[in-house]
């Protein structure tokens, strides 16, 4: 109506113009309506239809939930004491997939924490290596100035995760290293394996990596807790909505007296070796002492390169576990128990032989370490009559004293949580033929008599053999308290036959024997032990007391307390230590200790006075002196510490493969130690010789090289 | 009816009513989006739309042949403005989209919207009818567009620059140009459009492009904003979660939630109904604007109208299709309920002009609505 009035109006032309306008208005409106049903709609599709995808969205969004990483179970010794500990501290980790620019970060953060150069270039590997999505631990122990240094700078550094959390510690640090092993981040595979379980990538939270702590893993692990909060888009936390608490791992009761373990290992010292200690009644493991060797509570982000290449460059390969791992020959060690099998054999033991420097054997002549005389059984044991043994074996038979051998534990693994034991060799003819093909020589029961040859036993194994040998039971040993002792099978020896090994043994430390000087500072504990010395090069290489370490005689001791009534059993095997001169002083102060704590500390202490520290200082002091030195230029380790782990493994067995160089051909056995040096006088024959040489078996590690194993020559290795 | 003022009874409540409940209910909305605080958005808020309601109010007492006269004057200083813009920005290093005169930070890019529609509406309400084929009719026309479209650009202000071109060109299209252009243009654009792309647009500009196209494929960067509106507004549901409770927006997730994505942050918390509501608001006002084009009787007041009434139209629009994820984000604010004083008076001028040309209807033809 109204336009109709204006058309009247206007003339023509704008009459076409005014309805244009109309027309074209209207379209106008109608596509306004349009865009405007479009947005409706669209709107509606949003909020409606799709409101359950974006409200979740949306909830996740506001709700962070975060894992609280399950505190650890802690590893307790017989006494309760924790060997593995949680502590609490102030940690930061960062996750690579949301830094900006990781360099800088991590640049930052050395600047703020006083890290390294040679660590931030660990750290910055560990990033690279990463798969992105796990955090990488930067450091953990920080005090609370540089914690908060942190917390505050995080705007400005994205996928830096500073947090309060529990860390492991390792009260006594290297002296626990190989037994309980150490804990570190999941790595991609096993994150990939446990069905991508979040607790992995949780930053903070660590698995067990090598020894008890891995054996152990699902039971030291807890349950993990939750947290939900609500975050702004920045990643402050606006408030707690929901705490669910973790729940702690179940400790492990283990049968190591923690005090003991510590004490060995300290006491071996300057020397590479290993102590075991057995309760002979339930099997119990006391100690299982392994040295040199690494701080565990060094290892929880990973192995840092100049950690890695100081322990790989050390000759005495602090990162192998040589209770287990470590094969030595048992050299006259497995005399008291080689008479046992005579014994058994129904030999007299009162049936002598004539030792004229040697004996002969079938159509050869033999060298004994000495000249002894006329020797019986006992004389055998306590003076370590080569030629007795060469002489009686042959005529038992050596296959009858390899079957008893293995009874006693030689080349058996036991039943213990720890990832792999080595079996040792116990050489019969019977392994000879399989192994090698050739037929068993006299030589070769000559070798094997006086444990040599082919003959490989690991430190545990001597432990047991000295625990059933004293105690005619089958001692099963036993680390976790949770397993019940069974009863053990009695070993069938005569009570007699025992008893004079006992006294012969007794007689080795209180009598006429060869380690007079391992006699304990007791008029009521009386100590039974057997010395042995093991070659593992022939005499036209080294004389197995000077020259290169690497080719100087083991030392060894396999001893039990008190020689009536024995309770503890145990060995001590110094590698390369020169003779058995090593080995029995460290036997005599363990076993002091034992019985006298305060008095076994007082000839510690004087020792490490000595020595420059306590074994935790000393590789504290190593390790700074090792990092000067190499600075930034020490290549990495390997990111995997189950490569570190093989590569160990690996070259252990080729290490224990290297006495049997000489096992084909006769040994010359070396003298004994000084059998004259406490107790009474000995029969006068062939004690001269040992004199001699070893005039003084003090536990001096003057003969051993300087503990700074190449820092120069570097990680050629 | 008698007991209320003549002055004021002959304002156009049907629309100013809507309009009223419009930016308090923005204000609420701001009040939320600053946690729940009248500062420093919301009291702001409804002080400049009073201090602009009442510059409306006065705008309805000019007189046609005075905003006539002004046209091309007012059209010639804004784009001085805009040139004195872009000097500056060029001597101070650095673009710049504002001049500082003290008490207001000035946009003359804000103010170019409504003038070019006056301008053009000067234009073609002056044109001799029968030069509306003819290229005499184009020609001035683009000129006029094209100079304020470029110095915009030049700063660069895309969106603003579209705000001026839909503007200008839906005056043009409404003053009776040979439908045929149009289509050529269209067809020019679809084929020109790739090479303005490529060669045209700032890198972040493209950017902001593609991100609409597949704003998942850059969560953390451009596509952030898209995403997370749409989060906000698909979290809402049909009643929302609540006066003060959006997430959203009070963990600074969504960007910007006081001004380009203050929709999101309504939305979030009033619901698919709050969204509802603010639609048919501008659907009524927008109407009403159509409206009183129709009912102008001379082609200058038509245009005028017309145009005012697109220009509010395209901040609505693009606005709401940003939010939603329809078009990139280009930063245009909603008008009335996004905080700021620029767009607020760009808008105020808008309705101020389509209450003036109200104002001369009635007066063209007293009673004419009651016959």
């Amino acid at each position: 109506m109204i336009l109709g009035k204006n058309r009247r109006r206007e003339h023509v032309t704008a009459t076409t113009l005014d309805t244009a306008f109309t027309r074209r208005s209207f379209a106008i409106a109608a596509g306004m309506g349009g865009i405007g049903t479009l947005l409706a709609a669209r709107m509606g599709y949003i909020a409606i239809a799709e409101n359950e995808k974006y409200e979740l969205e949306s909830e996740s969004n506001r709700v962070n939930l975060s894992l609280i990483p399950p505190r650890r179970g802690w590893l307790l010794d017989r006494n309760g004491a924790p060997l593995a500990s949680n502590r609490a501290d102030f940690r930061v980790d960062v996750i690579p997939d949301r830094l900006a620019d990781s360099e800088a970060t991590i640049a930052r953060l050395g600047e703020i924490l006083g890290l390294g150069d040679a660590q931030i270039a660990d750290i910055n590997q560990r990033i690279e290596e990463s798969p992105g999505f796990q955090p990488v631990e930067v450091a953990t122990g920080l005090d609370y100035e540089q914690f908060a240094a942190i917390s505050v700078r995080l705007p400005d550094m994205h996928g830096v995760v500073p947090q309060r959390g529990f860390s492991r510690f390792y009260p006594t640090g290297p002296a626990v290293g190989h037994l309980v092993g150490y804990v570190g981040p999941a790595n991609a595979e096993e994150y990939d394996e446990q069905d991508r379980n979040p607790l992995l990538i949780t930053p903070g939270y660590k698995i067990g990596k090598d020894g008890l702590e891995k054996v152990f893993e699902q039971e030291l692990r807890g349950i993990p807790g939750a947290r939900r909060v609500e975050v702004t888009a920045s990643g402050r936390i606006v408030r707690d909505l929901e705490t669910r608490e973790d729940v702690q791992g179940d400790p492990i009761h283990l049968t190591i007296d923690g005090p003991l373990q510590d004490y060995a290992a300290r006491r071996i010292g300057l020397e590479s070796g290993s102590v075991v200690v057995m309760d002979c009644e339930t099997g119990d493991i006391l100690c299982m002492a392994s040295m040199p060797s690494f701080d565990p509570n060094s290892f929880s982000a990973g192995i840092g390169r100049v950690e890695y290449a100081m322990l790989r460059d050390d000759e005495r390969v602090p990162l192998r576990n040589k209770v287990l791992k470590g094969l030595y020959p048992p050299g006259s060690t497995v005399k008291p128990m080689h008479s046992m099998a005579f014994l058994q054999a129904g030999v007299d033991p009162n049936h002598t032989i004539t030792c004229g420097g040697g004996v002969r054997v079938g159509n050869r002549f033999f060298n004994c370490w000495g000249n002894h005389g006329q020797v019986n059984m006992a004389k055998g044991i306590y003076q370590s009559c080569d030629s007795y043994y060469y002489r009686i074996a042959q005529e038992v038979g050596f296959e009858k004293v390899a079957e008893f051998a293995k009874t006693l534990g030689l080349g058996k693994q036991f039943d213990l949580p720890v990832l792999s034991q080595f079996y040792g060799t116990v050489p019969s003819p019977t392994w000879l033929e399989q192994k090698y093909d050739r037929a068993w020589q006299s030589y070769d029961t000559v070798n094997s008599s006086i444990g040599q040859g082919y003959y490989l036993t690991n430190p545990l194994q001597l432990a047991v053999m000295s625990a059933r040998l004293a105690t005619g039971n089958h001692v099963q040993p036993r680390l976790n308290r949770a397993v019940k002792p069974s009863a053990f099978h009695m070993a069938n020896f005569r009570d007699d036959h025992v008893e004079y090994v006992r006294q012969a043994m007794s007689d080795v430390v209180n009598g006429p024997g060869t380690a007079g000087r391992a006699r304990l500072p007791f008029d009521d504990i009386l100590m039974a032990g057997k010395t042995g010395t093991a070659q593992v090069v022939s005499l036209s290489k080294s004389d197995g007391k000077s020259g290169p370490w690497k080719y100087r005689d083991h030392g060894l001791f396999v001893f039990f307390a008190p020689f009536d009534k024995p309770k503890y059993a145990g060995v001590v095997v110094i590698e390369h230590g020169g003779g058995s001169g090593s080995a029995y002083p460290i036997a005599r102060d363990v076993m002091t200790f034992m019985f006298d704590p305060a008095k076994g500390m007082e000839a510690l202490h004087a020792l490490e006075k000595q020595w420059g520290g306590t074994a935790q200082e000393r590789l504290t002091a190593k390790y700074a002196a090792y990092a000067a030195a190499a600075g930034e230029a020490v290549p990495p380790a390997p990111s995997r510490v189950e490569d570190i782990a093989d590569l160990v493994e690996a070259e252990a067995r080729v290490d224990a493969r290297q006495s049997e160089e000489i096992a084909d051909d006769v040994i010359a056995p070396r003298s004994e130690a000084n059998p004259r040096a406490e107790g009474p006088p000995p029969d006068a024959a062939g004690t001269a010789t040992g004199a001699g040489n070893f005039a003084a078996p003090a536990p001096s590690p003057s003969p051993s090289p300087a503990p700074s194993p190449a820092a120069g020559t570097g990680p050629a290795r | 009816m008698s007991f209320v003022p003549a002055p004021v009874a002959r304002q156009p409540w049907q629309m100013l009513l809507p309009l009223i409940f419009l930016v308090g209910f923005g204000a609420l909305v701001l009040f939320s989006a600053s946690g729940g605080s009248w500062q420093p958005y919301a009291a702001s808020h409804l002080v400049r739309f009073g201090v602009f309601l009442a510059m409306a109010t006065v705008m309805t007492l000019f007189s046609p042949s005075l905003v006539k006269m002004a046209a091309y004057p007012i059209y010639v200083v804004v784009l001085l403005l805009l040139v004195l813009v872009e000097a500056m920005g060029f001597v101070g290093g650095g673009s710049q989209r504002w001049l500082n005169l003290g008490f207001i930070q000035l946009q003359p890019s804000e103010l170019m919207k409504p003038a070019i529609v006056l301008a053009l509406a000067r234009f073609y309400g002056d044109l001799p009818v029968g030069m509306v084929p003819t290229w005499r009719s184009l020609v001035p026309a683009t000129v006029l567009i094209m100079l304020p479209v470029g110095l915009v650009l030049l700063q660069p202000d895309l969106g603003t620059s579209l705000a001026i071109l839909f503007g200008g060109g839906l005056v043009m299209f409404l003053a009776g140009l040979p439908m045929r252009w149009f289509a050529m243009l269209g067809a020019a654009g679809a084929v020109l459009a790739p090479v303005a792309f490529f060669f045209g647009l700032k890198p972040y500009q493209q950017r902001r492009v593609t991100t609409f196209l597949d704003p998942e494929n850059d969560p953390l960067g451009s596509g952030y904003h898209i995403t997370q509106s749409k989060i906000a507004i698909g979290s809402g549901g049909i009643t929302g979660k609540g006066f003060n409770e959006g997430s959203q927006s009070h963990l600074n997730y969504l960007p910007e939630p006081h001004t380009d994505f203050v929709f999101a942050t309504m939305a979030e918390e009033w619901g698919f109904l709050g969204g509802m509501l603010i639609i048919a608001i501008f659907a009524i006002i927008l109407r009403w604007g159509l409206n009183v084009a129709r009912n102008s009787p001379d082609r200058f007041s038509k245009l005028l109208a017309a145009g005012m009434t697109a220009t509010i139209f395209f901040y609505v629009a693009i606005n709401l299709m940003m939010v939603m994820g329809l078009a990139p984000v280009v930063g245009i604010p909603l008008p009335f309920v996004s905080h700021g004083g620029s767009s607020m008076m760009t808008n105020m001028i808008c309705i101020g002009s389509l209450m003036m040309v109200y104002r001369w209807n009635r007066q063209a033809r007293p009673g004419g609505l009651l016959h």
